[in-house]
């Protein structure tokens, strides 16, 4: 079991101690995920370690035996993924992330389905941030590569304006090049304010970008620190970054 | 000239007809590929749906007529089909209300709310029959033709003629204007938009926020205005007879899968293809031959490539077809 953390101020989004799974055993034992306001934070290791798991349990897909989740302070443990969402939070699925049949405006616009408000200004911002997709607006969401479909999964998740963007493996089946540009644009986001929790496989560069990092082994916290200070432990770097 | 006759006959006897019919299949289509494309069943009830809305219809204009209200050369049944509608409309939403969302709650794979489907059919199966009866039913007033026959003949000189019945214009025009409202519906709006999001990925919609029950509730809102607009539409260009509907749903479904299930516009295309081959099949070709064929090259028979004893075979043919050759349907559907 990790120690609670003893910091005088609680972390913007913070999954504590969570322990829990889909029935039967149990994949997350007790381990602990924070991120605060506007930082990235990323949560790496090796296959089967509950990455993707603790994601979905801090988003509430999944239920906790033990353990909490807690927003700006709330204690969210209870509430539905979609409650969680009216709450801030928005997560961007690794797989079938984009609606393929609908074009890329459309896909931003259900993502701002909840809002009664005028959602052009955050139309306009999400396509600053991403310019291709300005250029694609009117072409279906299946028809683009592979990161042109992660950048409009990320932008239909931005268009809750939310406070919290969970992103799971978003450079997952992505060049190389593309994926240093998905980061790229992930640092955006996170200059505009949101605060962003990611899961990675790509850890070392993942990591080079992190304020924040989580090695997880078999569901619990292995190695937590900056994202520089885990790529400096020589531990770290033999075992899970590949030297 | 010998052309021209050829042309007239081949309207009145196959292109007429299909158009027609074409138009009826594609409603119903309609509203069977968008409980797919959402719910993700074949609704074997649809077929039903159709005679229930029907015979709502038909009861409301028994009650105009008795009023003396009237539409003039239109089928009062145009009146009283927003009643039928609304009757529909109530019955299938308490039927999901009551034996659908039971499954769905319990997120059931969809063969089994096939076989659920299946008995909500049987059930109105007997309804529609215990409060109609089993007969045949022909509830079309007003005038009968727009132009008959005669006057065609009159009018052009020519030896074959043209008729066209009201049924028929009313048909066209009603399924025009359904289709073109129903695609503005599902392009343009926001709530059709969100219906198109949940059909494509459902989880997808569910973290956007759209409420998976108002977009169940719209579709069976949808699909029962269509069947009973589809099956009033039918009931008045042929009669309206209980086992008939039954047997509408395989053309319906062939329709609906020719296009590509799930797909609105695959479905309209597939009503007109499926009414088409049923017409064309099944017609005797001798006298069209007659007028193209020089004389010593005439058939001997019919020139039928099928008795009309086996329309319902000619669905289940194209059917087949599209199902071996292109299982997705001709738009892309999604059924695999």
């Amino acid at each position: 079991m990790t120690e609670p953390s003893n910091e005088t101020v609680s972390p913007f989004l913070i999954g504590e101690a969570m322990t829990g799974g889909y029935g039967g055993a149990d994949i997350l034992n007790g381990c602990t995920i924070a991120v605060e306001k506007g930082e990235i934070a990323v949560i790496v290791g090796p296959n089967g370690a509950g990455k993707s798991t603790a994601m979905k349990a801090i988003f509430g897909m999944l239920k906790l035996r033990q353990g909490s989740v807690r927003l700006a302070g709330d204690d969210i443990s209870d509430l539905q993924p979609q409650e969680r969402v009216a709450k801030g939070m928005a997560l961007v699925p690794q797989t079938d992330n984009v609606f393929t049949s609908m074009t890329v405006e459309e896909n931003l616009e259900m993502g701002a389905f909840l809002r009664r408000d005028d959602f052009r200004p955050t139309m306009e911002q999400v396509y600053a941030l991403f310019p291709v997709l300005k250029d694609k607006r009117r072409q279906a969401a299946g028809e683009l590569s592979g990161g042109q479909r992660q950048q409009v999964a990320v932008g239909r998740a931005l268009m809750t304006e939310p406070s919290v963007l969970l992103l799971d493996e978003p450079t997952a089946g992505v060049s190389p090049i593309v994926m240093d540009e998905l980061f790229d644009r992930i640092i955006g986001v996170a200059r505009t304010g949101v605060t962003v929790l990611m899961v990675e496989q790509n850890a070392r560069q993942a990591l080079e970008i992190a304020d924040r990092g989580y090695v997880l082994v078999q569901g619990a916290n292995r190695f937590t620190g900056t994202g520089a200070e885990l790529l400096a432990n020589p531990e770290v770097r033999s075992t899970f970054l590949g030297g | 000239m010998d052309l021209l006759n050829a042309f007239v006959a081949f309207s009145n006897y196959v292109l007429l007809p299909s158009i027609t019919y074409g138009s009826q299949l594609a409603l119903g289509a309609l509203g069977a590929t968008l409980v797919y494309g959402i719910l993700r069943f074949s609704n074997f009830a649809h077929g039903d749906t159709m005679a229930f809305g029907t015979m709502a219809t038909i009861l409301a204009t028994w009650g105009l007529q008795a009023m003396g209200v009237s539409l003039g050369p239109l089928p009062t049944a145009l009146l009283a089909l927003p009643v039928g509608i609304l009757v529909t409309i109530g019955f299938v939403l308490a039927t999901d209300r009551l034996v659908y969302r039971h499954y769905r709650t319990r997120k059931v794979n969809s063969l089994t709310l096939v076989m659920v489907s299946l008995g909500v059919m049987f059930v109105m199966n007997g309804l529609v029959r215990i409060i109609i009866g089993v007969d045949d039913r022909q509830f079309a007033d007003g005038a009968r033709f727009i132009f008959t026959a005669a006057q065609f003949r009159e009018w052009t000189g020519l030896q074959e003629s043209l008729g066209l019945r009201t049924t028929q214009l009313v048909t066209v025009i009603l399924t025009g204007l359904v289709v073109a409202w129903l695609h503005w519906f599902l392009q343009r709006t926001r709530t059709g938009k969100s219906m198109r999001a949940f059909s494509d990925n459902e989880n997808l919609a569910l973290l956007s926020g759209i409420d998976p029950e108002r977009v169940v509730a719209i579709v069976w809102i949808l699909s029962a205005a269509l069947a009973t607009l589809a099956g009033v539409l039918y009931g008045l260009d042929k009669s309206f007879r209980p086992f008939t509907y039954f047997q509408l749903l395989l053309p319906v479904f062939a329709a609906a899968v020719v296009g590509g299930f799930g797909n609105p516009l695959g479905a309209v295309a597939g009503g007109f293809i499926v009414a088409f081959s049923e017409v064309f099949v099944t017609y005797s070709f001798k006298k069209i031959l007659g007028y193209l064929l020089p004389a010593d090259w005439q058939p001997e028979g019919l020139a039928q490539l099928l008795t009309t004893d086996y329309k319902v075979a000619v669905s289940f043919a194209v059917l087949v077809l599209v199902l071996l050759f292109r299982p997705t349907g001709i738009f892309r559907g999604k059924s695999a």
